[in-house]
């Protein structure tokens, strides 16, 4: 039998809300499969990813870690996919924030000021809006493709990077390791309880959350952009002009990926190095989409995200599996969620061979 | 061989991982569908190009497994973004990160092997010409196999029906399907043919240009292929050309590191893609331009109703 999608009068917000969770379900049938494959203990594995960060009070604490930073730059993000600005170089605006943000404790090595850390926070912003600003200009002023301008950006980020840590920056004392000096306890966020890496920052993202869920509620009267089912004459951002939405997507996701790269240096790593970025940038994007592009959806992906990659880390060592392995089901989950989502808009119908084309396909 | 033979025969090597991709996706944008899932592909496709070749010694079953795999790949993202009205760029950034935490997987067991490469060939008499000789008559067939799929489809696209077909779904899928063009199964297939080529650029990057797998080993060459549909104004001559400027950018900056000129190497890592993001502004800055060679209805949704 055929199947047919039927556009809906209007969007469903019960399929709004299903979608991610039928997403979630099919990713982990599909990673399933591929387990077997691969010859793997599915059941173990599936307890190391969802079940295992919960176990204790340092694991937890680790899904607060990565939540914040995956938080942080999806906010933003979402802001510019709503508006169809597709920035996907965060992963860049996070290293240059990270690379500006250090170049305080590098250059000071000896201070214990308490400007430090505010410092830092100011330059790593800075930093980020900066690198996205190379793009916003050549997309405003030279029509240039962000997608392309914007990856291209974070892989020159990337050797920047490279020749900052082997080079100039390099600790002279660090046994010739690519990394900078470790910085000074005025230059770190404080850990919120005594032996864990969680620390401070985690206020950042909230607060971000809250600034860019007030923004969407002034701007787009609530739910009704989402529920509305994205409807692109609603995403051309009331108000805004193209070029605007160009760069307010853009300075933004800058600032809060500076921030996100300055809140690691600051953070878990304390130090900069070549893995300063974990990936967080490309993984935002599909917390971002996980999320629904809504500042409330996007707080609940963002935990599952984190979680995910700490499930990934503990399946690393019970399972020996591989982390690209949580790239493939990251990959899965936003393939599975895109697809559904067009029951939000659409309902299937079984396709009866009596009535053809005629009457059906017509939007009512 | 000199090394100004080295690096002209080179470039010709080095521009077939480009033009084998770029012309893929061009098929593949024709009507109208924007893949942005190259990158990952092409990773899936040199992973498994190196294992099949490596298991079987044969580069041409590795070719075969590679295009499938290609092929497989893009059929999950025609199925997203075709059947199930999924947005195109999402879903080519989606199967991208599927496609290269795929590469990874397959890859791990084989990580810094190699693998012998595949002779090119010695055309008689002209390859003996100085200069010209080593440059244009002792390239791998794929090379010129390339080079000559691009004249096939820059005139297939042009002037047969089936190029007014892929054409007219590009431009307007509404009108096309009014004129009884399959709209959907040609968007298909052009998405499986960029899959196939893509697939193939994998397999020679991995299996004949530099012979080994190392995880990431593609480097940002998909996306350089998707820029450089862009810069060839959706035109084969000019993506051809594209691709040899490309191809010469990227082994400038191997002879460059090997001659240790004082620059650092990162700088010369970047320049492809410094060389992309100025093109890319040079190009684009005609908007007027770029909207008449741009397919019409690239990179929107299609369900099959009538226009809005």
């Amino acid at each position: 039998m055929q199947f047919k999608l039927d556009r809906r009068e209007r969007a469903s917000r019960r399929m709004l809300l299903l979608t991610p969770l039928l997403a979630v379900l099919l990713s982990v049938i599909t990673s399933s499969l591929l387990l077997l494959i691969l010859n793997k203990p599915v059941g173990s594995t599936l307890h190391s990813f969802f079940i295992a960060p919960f176990e204790n009070f340092y694991s937890i604490t680790e899904v607060f870690l990565k939540f914040g930073p995956l938080l942080l730059i999806a906010q933003a993000l979402a802001v510019g996919f709503r508006a169809k600005v597709w920035n996907i170089g965060a992963e860049g605006q996070m290293i240059i924030g990270a690379i500006a943000a250090s170049s305080v404790p590098v250059y000071f090595v000896d201070s214990t000021s308490g400007w430090l850390l505010p410092a830092m926070i100011a330059l790593g912003a800075a930093g980020g809006m900066s690198w996205a600003a190379i793009a916003a200009w050549l997309k405003t002023r030279f029509n240039a493709n962000e997608i392309l301008v914007t990856l291209m950006l974070t892989s020159i980020a990337l050797q920047l990077l490279y020749y900052l840590l082997l080079g100039p920056w390099k600790d002279p004392m660090g046994f010739n390791f690519p990394q900078t000096v470790m910085f000074q306890n005025e230059a770190l966020f404080s850990p919120l309880f005594s032996g864990v890496r969680l620390n401070t920052s985690i206020i950042i993202p909230i607060i971000f959350t809250v600034a860019v869920w007030l923004f969407m509620e002034r701007h787009f009267g609530g739910f009704k952009l989402v529920v509305g089912g994205l409807a692109p004459q609603a995403a051309t951002y009331a108000g805004f002009s193209a070029k605007k939405a160009v760069w307010v997507s853009l300075l933004l996701a800058g600032f809060a990926a500076g921030l996100a790269g300055m809140s690691e240096v600051a953070g878990p790593i304390g130090q900069l190095q070549r893995s300063v970025t974990s990936g967080y940038g490309y993984s935002a994007i599909i917390v971002a989409y996980l999320g629904a592009l809504n500042p409330v959806g996007i707080v609940f992906a963002a935990f599952f995200v984190a979680v995910l990659q700490i499930g990934g880390d503990v399946a690393l060592v019970s399972a020996n599996l591989p982390i690209s392995a949580v790239h493939v089901f990251q990959g899965l989950l936003l393939i599975f969620y895109l697809a559904t989502y067009t029951l939000v808009n659409y309902q299937i119908r079984p396709l009866r061979h009596a009535s053809s084309s005629t009457t059906e396909g017509q939007p009512t | 061989m000199s090394t100004l033979e080295f690096f002209l025969a080179g470039t010709f090597s080095a521009a077939t991982i480009f033009l084998l991709a770029a012309l893929g996706e061009l098929v593949a944008e024709k009507s109208g569908v924007l893949n942005l899932s190259v990158e990952g592909m092409m990773a899936v496709s040199a992973a498994v190009g190196f294992v099949v070749t490596y298991e079987t010694g044969s580069h041409i079953a590795g070719f075969a497994g590679a295009g499938l795999a290609g092929v497989l790949l893009s059929l999950i993202f025609a199925i997203t973004a075709i059947t199930f009205l999924a947005n195109q760029v999402a879903t080519g950034l989606a199967v991208g990160i599927l496609g290269l935490g795929l590469s990874a997987l397959i890859g791990r067991d084989y990580e810094s092997l190699t693998i012998a490469s595949s002779a090119g060939i010695n055309i008689p008499v002209l390859s003996e010409i100085p200069l010209i000789g080593a440059v244009l008559f002792q390239q791998h067939p794929v090379v010129y196999l390339t080079f000559l799929l691009a004249l096939i489809i820059g005139f297939t696209l042009k002037h047969t029906r089936l190029g007014l077909a892929i054409r007219s779904t590009g431009e307007n899928p509404h009108a096309a399907q009014a004129l009884g063009f399959p709209v959907f199964l040609i968007r298909y297939c052009c998405v499986a043919f960029g899959g196939l080529l893509a697939g193939f650029a994998g397999a020679y990057a991995s299996t004949i240009y530099t012979p080994l797998w190392a995880d990431g080993m593609i480097a940002g060459r998909g996306w350089i292929a998707v820029a450089l549909v862009v810069f060839g104004t959706w035109k084969t001559g000019r993506i051809a050309f594209g691709a040899l400027l490309f191809g010469m950018v990227s082994l400038g900056e191997l002879i460059a590191q090997s001659m240790g000129a004082g620059i650092p190497s990162q700088l010369l890592s970047s320049l492809p893609y410094i060389v992309t993001i100025i093109v890319l502004a040079v190009i684009s800055t005609d908007r007027a331009r770029m909207r008449l060679h741009s397919p019409f209805s690239l990179g929107e949704t299609f369900d099959g109703t009538e226009g809005r």
